[in-house]
């Protein structure tokens, strides 16, 4: 029984990671994956913000499954949320006021972002807390990985720096690389995202055959 | 006068300038996931109009003056949420007594409103860009309903025809749909710095 436990427990935690990653393979949560990988350290926050509220409100729905009526459910699930995203977005206000600003009205739409309400759904209330909890820690790893993962191209290519460090030295600097404008746009966005996806449904193809 | 001609610019503005879906990527869920067929493209889109003006004006409201008087600005956050999920409720109550075919058609998506970060979105943006007044907040939120069914329509009228389309194995589904969408986000991009 133990040995089972653990399998399934490692099984949960990697699913989050790869095989059901929340961007790649289930689509959720695209708002804040176009909207705030401009730079690394704002894809970063973001992660972290999300790990944080995904981890307290699988806690707290995995312990209150018992008592959720099936018409109040998004509901309930929406206002423990809600609730603590608050508690982010005044962390974040207090402790790191610049980051706050650049994320605007981001931090705040995590409400709505559909891997927490979905995660909340498919694990917390219908399992136990532990599991609740690997589960929100291998989703929040996979979302903030690739969110940095996107950052990282997006910021290499539009500015030829990544964490404030040259990568590509640009033109103003005495370098060879023209930043492309483009790529710190919507259009950047997108299209990068869409060739990623692509990219990952090649190695999947791959590694089924 | 000046009024009516701030309105004016004010609703091209979130239209076409702004637009939700192309300038801040609110919305992509359903603009991913609905946005197949025209018809139901078409129908999303005035429902979500219709929840994201009710909620817009209900949300600008409490606000203003109900929590900031009252210095209970920390509960903003559930406030919003609540109220579009009334909204939400009130609008699948009425398709689902007066028209049943449609209410059917859109299954999960419907609930799924409530979820959609266009709507959260422009309620946050109306307390961002600081509007003051009722009719303002309204203009706003009904042209960003607007503007987000323009987009879903015209992504479901590429997505029809790139079914025709010959497109590369690893591609198909959501990621060519994404480059297009990267490909229309361009095209709009003429409009930016026409108003404001």
């Amino acid at each position: 029984m133990a040995t089972e436990n653990n399998i399934s427990i490692s099984q949960t935690f990697l699913a989050g990671i790869w095989k059901e990653n929340p961007v790649f393979a289930l689509l959720l949560g695209m708002c804040p994956t176009l909207a705030v990988t401009t730079s690394v350290e704002a894809a970063l926050t973001m992660g972290v913000s999300v790990i944080f509220v995904l981890i307290c409100s699988n806690i707290v729905i995995s312990l209150m499954r018992h008592q959720l009526k099936p018409h109040v459910r998004i509901l309930m699930f929406t206002l423990t949320i809600s609730t603590f995203v608050t508690i982010v977005d005044l962390m974040l206000k207090a402790f790191r006021p610049d980051m706050s600003t650049k994320l605007g009205p981001y931090i705040p739409l995590i409400i709505v972002n559909c891997l927490i309400i979905c995660r909340a759904e498919a694990c917390a209330s219908k399992r136990g807390v532990f599991i609740s909890i690997v589960d929100a820690v291998g989703m929040g790893l996979g979302f903030t990985m690739t969110l940095s993962i996107l950052a990282s191209i997006r910021e290499v290519l539009a500015t030829g720096q990544i964490l404030g460090k040259d990568v590509l030295v640009s033109v103003e600097n005495g370098g060879w690389y023209t930043p492309w404008a483009g790529m710190a746009m919507p259009v950047g966005a997108f299209v990068t995202l869409g060739l990623l996806l692509g990219v990952v449904n090649l190695i999947n193809r791959k590694a089924k055959s | 006068m000046d009024t009516v001609q701030a309105m004016i610019l004010g609703f091209i503005s979130v239209v076409i300038v702004n637009n939700l879906v192309f300038t801040k990527f609110l919305g992509i869920c359903p603009y991913l996931g609905v946005s197949g067929r025209i018809d139901m493209a078409f129908g999303m889109g005035c429902a979500v109009t219709f929840v994201i003006t009710l909620s817009g004006v209900l949300t600008w409201m409490i606000d203003n003056w109900i929590l900031m008087p009252v210095g209970l600005e920390v509960l903003r956050l559930v406030c919003y949420i609540l109220v579009i999920a009334g909204a939400v409720q009130l609008v699948e109550m009425y398709l689902r007594k007066f028209f049943p075919t449609l209410y059917e058609s859109f299954g999960i998506f419907l609930p799924l409103i409530t979820t959609n970060c266009a709507i959260m979105g422009l309620c946050l943006f109306l307390n961002l860009w600081g509007i003051d007044n009722l009719l303002e907040a309204t203009v706003l939120s009904f042209g960003a309903g607007i503007g987000f069914t323009m987009a879903i329509c015209i992504m479901a009228g590429i997505r029809e025809n790139l079914n025709l389309a010959d497109v590369p194995e690893c591609l198909k589904g959501a990621p060519i749909t994404l480059i297009t969408a990267g490909i229309l986000t361009m095209a709009f991009m003429g409009f930016a710095g026409m108003i404001r």
